[in-house]
């Protein structure tokens, strides 16, 4: 086989249709190919966290549903011994690699997700109502701000949610399991219809 | 003359916006801002409906939720909705609304001989009559129905769009009426988040019907300031046009919006309606009250009104609902309504008050404008059929129970404006859990202690003043957002209303009987035709709880839930049992507080977007490829891929015979995946699995089988060994997040000493089943860095390589029992190797085949599939698997396969069956039996679990599950189908084809 | 529809958890060493009280952590939420 392997996001038949126009109120993008690793550890040995922060150039978040970031790289809360490490497209395996030596002969687990997720961005002044319709979270600024982060419920599939406000509006990121992502987009373009311009 | 009743000034409509409606097909005229009731007595129509047992003329009683006679069936097509109150229908231009009852008119209604048949049909009359012959009743229940006419349900498919949110808030305020908007404002200035949500199109609830004044102005002057404020807010969100409609656990509420009803259809503007899901921090309900009909004779003919929904179309919608009225009473809040009536224009007849003394300051000024007022007397008959042309009146003895005349006096008039006293809406803090308590003073259920965060304020809570009303509820709000952590914040102080003094009213639950039984029916319950008699009769019949009498005369059933007659049907059956009111007690209140489409609760969750579908990375290929697809849990999986013309028998056929004479490729994508990792993992699958897993070498399979702690089997499937501390676990498709959840709870509960992380993997891997005597030519084109031959790479052993220039996992599994590979790569690369695989395989004619041929092959092969070859009742043994148990150690589920349910030896066992005709495929589920023409109950021995035609052997084979079954090889048992045929089968051994097992391991 | 308060992400709607059943039900430590009779019961018997009653929970659209509700099952109200090996009210908690 002499071509290099065609890879395909989850999203590959539909997030490349602009389902919802820039003049709309919300707008839905994917953000396709981030390298993620699921790690899981034990925060009371200090041998697990000094390497994972000597490797991540800063502590993993401890406070449940709050995410930190170190440079380019975004960690989540996931549980109590888990986290969701994101980076940019293509320095996942890296940075795999230098985890696993890093943490050689601690008791952990480390997995590339990169493949197995994707994440949908869903941004504009109507983000948090078009969320609202498919997902019971309470998203005021009030309870779920930037740098929280919560798994949750989102039109019937599991998602981790995190905001991101930026400075032309709110912006949700939501990391979802590739199956889902198609149905979830769809969910998400019917509901975002009421926000067209007619 | 058009609207002949409207008044020629006044009210809140818009005179600029006249809107053509039609009722029946007749076209009239309205303005914007009516409702449908206030445009239909706008043009004096009195007759809207026939009603539900007796077929009596009816016609509209309120002014809003608690409408009993007004349900009007809107429009037409998918759009239509049956069973609309006209009281709370918004005019639009173009609305056409008809009666849903009367046949085949409305004026001329031969089901009104029911009428004259009264004495025949006394309450319980269909629990009597239609109880024998019991096979009869489907033909009597489709004759009622017809006759009672619930409306007409809509049969195209639903137009319009629906659609549901969830929002979290401090304070829910449930009503927008003074105490309502009260408490919104005090919670509101506290920056607390607040929602407010009303029923109708304006806030200011009954203040919009009235002319009561606060601060010596028109109290919808400081309404309108009060709205305006409050939108200024940006934490406060008002809901228009919203009933807040159910009251669940933990603070949870259901409103539901109509957002766009108030629109012609086809104005495309937002969803039709809206259902909102609130999780509120603090309740406020100020929902109101609800004014009582009072019962007596003939008191549902068209024209008799709640007094205060005659102010209200007096006062809002400037419609008079009569020339000459009466007013009927037992309370002071009746003689606004009079003076209303009087400063419109209306003639008052009179006002009759059953109390013998009545001195209070309303009855004062209404004397003093010349009104006759008989206090002392009751209404006792009303005369005319289709509208009211007359009243009698007879002089109460001392005590109410019966009369101090002998015959009735006539009075003329054409509208009888009646209150017997006010219930607070009670309905949500009943939902809540509240159980409502019995004022003496006020003869009313009012909120008894809270179960919620809630309150109930002003006129819900029985207060009927304004001020106190205003007071309470910006006490209310106030108190709200401070158990919210909001303090109060200044803001423009509640205004002052005239207080009027009311004297105390008399409870009058129903009018005696001016002629015994031979009187005319007095109502109770307009729309279930319940009247005094029926609920006297059921207490005579026996009954003793209002639940029983309730379900009994249909008292409060219907879309109304006795808004209007609970509180009065309860009273007349607590004075017929001569017990009092609160030891009789009252129905619970449920929600819907008013009915609520289908459509609001299911929101957009149709069609495509009923439920999650998960797709793997390779469907769009499947789907380019015209694949049949089947769902399996949530998953879409390719159930076969016709070529032109086949049938699934003819695709199956075909893709079995190339999965066994030369190659076929399956998307086994769906399998669940587990990353288990730790010093310990091999401990712990040999505490979840059945068998050991300690000695599996690096590099190697092994196929597991889970049971839950009932011995019973939960789910299997193939579990790799990648490092010493390092297993990829593979589940069901369906079962996979349930064994994650079982996993995961072992390990955090019972065994958090184990070392072991579990990582659910399932969507980072694609997985690519390539099966069949070819597949190794297959996978050796695509793949130059591990050598497929056999000794290098055999029967249950994994490696990893690079599959058409992508890193993966091959493993070397076989769910067919041909020789095969199952290629994991990551998912993002799944459609570039299934495709690549497939050019590899073009040369050896590779064929893609679906889970119906894949259940052939494992069936051929006898492979079991958890959950269709078992049911939760099947141990290992039964099938057959006695193999797999491991005997020096211990795991889930093994302590429970020695309990003698389990170790009985009639239970029932997998085995073959062959039909003894070859070409007859037994359906699924089939029962066997020794003897079809034994005495019945037959003793049934099992059932059929798979069952299909197998191509390779030319003949159907099926698994089934048999009492005795491996000890029975040989015999023939029968399948009596639903159809009558008995076909016979033979039972064997499950193993059709290959028993030895040589073709997987070549 | 419950809000039940997870331990570690607080309070959240119940669609996002599994429900477990009665909460300290002990494995036997020596099942071979168990009667029918009581594998039976640890297999079965619940107590099914009519009010206060210590269940299990999952956060599985959450952090997938199972903890301890006592719960009325009258009223439904939520008396107090325990990870595992916590103590609860009244002493209940798991095994050690």
């Amino acid at each position: 086989m002499s071509e290099s392997p065609r890879r395909e996001s989850p999203l590959a038949g539909v997030g490349s249709q602009p389902v919802v126009g820039d003049a709309a109120t919300v707008r839905l993008a994917e953000r396709p190919f981030r390298g993620q690793l699921n790690l899981r550890g034990d925060v009371a040995s200090p041998t697990f966290v000094d390497a994972v922060t000597g490797v991540l150039g800063g502590p993993l978040p401890v406070q449940p549903n709050t995410v930190a970031d170190h440079g380019e790289v975004r960690i989540f809360w996931l549980g109590p011994d888990e986290w969701l490490i994101i980076t940019p497209e293509g320095a996942g395996s890296d940075l795999k690699t230098v985890l696993q030596k890093a943490l050689e002969g601690i008791h952990f687990a480390l997995s590339d997700v990169s493949s197995g997720q994707t994440t949908l961005v869903v941004s504009g002044p109507d983000a948090g109502s078009l969320l609202s319709k498919s997902c019971t979270l309470d998203l005021h600024p009030r309870a779920f701000a930037p740098g929280q982060c919560a798994q949750t419920l989102l039109a019937g599939s599991t998602v981790l949610l995190s905001r991101l406000d930026r400075a032309h509006g709110p912006e949700f990121e939501l990391v979802v399991r590739r199956s889902f992502a198609d149905y979830l987009w769809r969910c998400l373009a019917d509901g975002a219809e009421e926000y067209q311009p007619a | 003359m058009t609207q002949p009743r409207r008044l020629p000034q006044g009210g809140r409509i818009d005179r600029s916006r006249e809107l053509a409606f039609s009722f029946n097909g007749r076209p009239l005229q309205g303005y914007a801002g009516d409702t449908l009731a206030a445009a239909l007595l706008a043009n004096d129509v009195r007759l809207v409906a026939r009603s539900f047992k007796y077929h009596r003329p009816r016609g509209i009683v309120g002014a809003g939720a608690e409408e009993p006679n007004a349900l009007l069936q809107l429009g037409g097509g998918g759009h239509t909705l049956p069973h609309q109150r006209a009281t709370q229908v918004e005019l639009y231009a173009g609305l056409e609304a008809v009666s849903v009852n009367g046949w085949p008119s409305l004026e001329f209604d031969l089901m009104a001989i029911n009428s004259r048949l009264a004495g025949l049909l006394p309450a319980g009359f269909y629990y009597k009559t239609f109880m024998w012959p019991q096979r009869f009743w489907g033909r009597y229940e489709h004759q009622i129905r017809r006759a009672a006419g619930l409306g007409r349900a809509p049969m195209e498919a639903d137009p319009d769009r629906y659609d549901k949110t969830h929002v979290h808030c401090d304070v829910l305020i449930a009503g927008g009426g003074p105490a309502g908007l009260a408490a919104a404002l005090a919670a509101g200035r506290s920056g607390a988040r607040v929602i407010l949500a009303d029923e109708q199109a304006e806030f200011g609830g009954g203040l919009l019907g009235s002319r009561e004044q606060l601060d010596g102005r028109p109290a919808t002057d400081w309404v309108k300031a009060a709205v305006a404020e409050l939108r200024g807010l940006p934490e406060v969100r008002m809901l228009p046009r919203s009933t807040v409609f159910g009251y669940y656990d933990h603070n949870l509420l259901t409103i539901a919006e109509r957002v766009t009803d108030h629109l012609p259809p086809g104005i495309s503007a937002g969803p039709r309606q809206r259902l909102w899901r609130v999780r509120a921090g603090r309740v406020v309900i100020a929902a109101g009250a609800i004014e009582r009909p009072l019962v007596f004779g003939n008191n549902d003919r068209p024209g008799v009104m709640q007094a205060s929904a005659v102010s209200t179309y007096l006062n809002r919608y400037a419609v008079a609902p009569g020339r000459a009225a009466a007013v009927f009473t037992n309370n002071d809040s009746a003689y606004r309504s009079a003076l209303d009536l009087l400063d419109a224009g209306v003639e008052v007849a009179a006002v009759v008050d059953v109390r013998l003394r009545v001195d209070g300051e309303l009855p004062a000024r209404v004397r003093a404008a010349g009104i006759a007022v008989h206090s002392g007397y009751a209404l006792v008959d009303v005369q005319g059929g289709k509208r009211v042309e007359g009243a009698r009146l007879m002089a109460l003895d001392s005590d109410g129970r019966g009369f101090s005349s002998a015959y009735p006096v006539g009075l003329r008039c054409d509208l009888i404006a009646m209150s017997g006293g006010w219930s607070p809406a009670v309905h949500l803090h009943s939902q809540s859990g509240g159980k409502p308590r019995f004022d003496e003073t006020l003869a009313a259920f009012v909120p008894g202690t809270s179960c919620q965060a809630e309150v109930s304020v002003g006129a819900a809570r029985g207060c009927f003043d304004l001020s106190g009303c205003l007071q309470e509820g910006f006490e209310a709000g106030a108190a709200a957002a401070r158990a919210q952590g909001f303090e109060a914040r200044p803001g423009a102080p509640m205004p002052a209303a005239v207080i009027i003094a009311q004297a105390p009213m008399m409870p009058m639950w129903r009018v005696p009987s001016w002629r015994g039984v031979k009187g005319p029916k007095q109502f109770v319950d307009f729309q279930n035709d319940t009247s005094a008699a029926d609920i006297a009769l059921a207490a005579r019949e026996g009954y003793r709880s209002v639940e029983h009498v309730k379900r009994y005369t249909a008292l409060g059933f219907g879309t109304d839930q006795g808004k209007l007659g609970n509180i009065n049907g309860m009273a007349i059956l607590a004075e017929t049992l001569g017990q009092d009111i609160p030891s009789t007690g009252t129905t619970t209140f449920r929600p819907p507080y008013t009915p609520v489409s289908i459509g609001t609760l299911v929101g957009r969750t149709v069609g495509d977007l009923f439920d999650p579908l998960r797709k793997t990375a390779i469907h769009e290929w499947h789907v380019e490829h015209g694949a049949e697809f089947e769902n399996v849990g949530q998953w879409k999986r390719p159930w076969y891929y016709p070529r032109q013309g086949e049938s699934l028998d003819q695709a199956v056929y075909r893709e079995c015979l190339a999965a066994r004479r030369t190659v076929g490729v399956m998307d086994a994508s769906t399998l669940g995946k587990i990353d288990v990792r730790g010093p310990d993992a091999a401990e712990f699958l040999n505490r979840v699995y059945t068998n050991g897993w300690t000695k599996l070498g690096v590099g190697r399979c092994r196929y597991g089988l889970m049971l839950g702690e009932d011995g019973m089997v939960m789910d299997d499937g193939v579990t790799a060994r990648l490092a010493d501390d390092h297993y990829y676990m593979t589940t069901t498709t369906g079962g996979a997040a349930h064994v994650m959840g079982w996993l995961e709870r072992w390990l955090q509960t019972e065994w958090p000493d184990l070392k072991v992380y579990l990582t659910s993997v399932t969507d980072q891997w694609a997985t690519v089943a390539v099966v069949g005597p070819q597949s190794r030519g297959v996978l050796a084109a695509l793949c130059q860095d591990i050598d497929f031959a056999a000794e290098a790479f055999p029967f249950m052993a994994f490696r990893e390589g690079t599959v058409a220039g992508v890193a993966a996992r091959v493993f070397r599994i076989s769910f067919s029992g041909e020789l095969s590979y199952e290629i994991n790569v990551p998912a993002d690369y799944g459609r570039h190797v299934w495709e690549a695989v497939m050019a590899a395989g073009a040369a050896f004619d590779i064929t893609p085949y679906g889970t119906e041929s894949m259940h052939v092959l494992r069936a051929e092969k006898g492979f079991i599939i958890v959950g269709q070859d078992t049911d939760g009742s099947v141990t290992p043994d039964d099938l057959g698997m006695s193999w797999i148990l491991a005997k020096n150690k211990d795991y889930l589920g093994r302590r429970s396969l020695l309990r003698p349910d389990s170790v009985r030896t009639d239970r029932k066992q997998m085995v073959g069956l062959k039909t003894l005709q070859p070409g007859f495929v037994l359906p699924e589920g089939a029962q066997l039996v020794d003897d079809p023409d034994a005495a019945k109950p037959v003793p049934m021995l099992g059932h059929v679990t798979s069952s299909y035609h197998s191509p390779c052997l030319g003949r159907s084979i099926a698994l089934a599950l048999i009492r005795n079954g491996r000890q029975r090889h040989g015999d023939v048992v029968y399948a009596p189908l639903s159809d009558g045929r008995i076909v016979r089968a033979e039972i064997c051994d499950p193993v059709f084809y290959d028993p030895e097992g040589a073709r997987q391991n070549v | 529809m419950l809000q039940i308060d997870c331990p570690w992400c607080g309070p959240r709607d119940e669609t996002e958890f599994s429900y477990g059943g009665e909460a300290h039900i002990v494995r036997p430590s020596d099942p071979d060493a168990t009667s029918d009779e009581a594998w039976a019961d640890y297999l079965f018997m619940r107590t099914n009280p009519r009010g206060r009653h210590a269940e299990q929970w999952c956060h599985a659209h959450g952090c997938r952590r199972w903890f301890n509700v006592v719960r009325d099952t009258v009223s439904y109200r939520i008396e107090a939420v325990y990870r595992i090996g916590g103590q609860g009210p009244g002493g209940s908690h798991d095994p050690a």
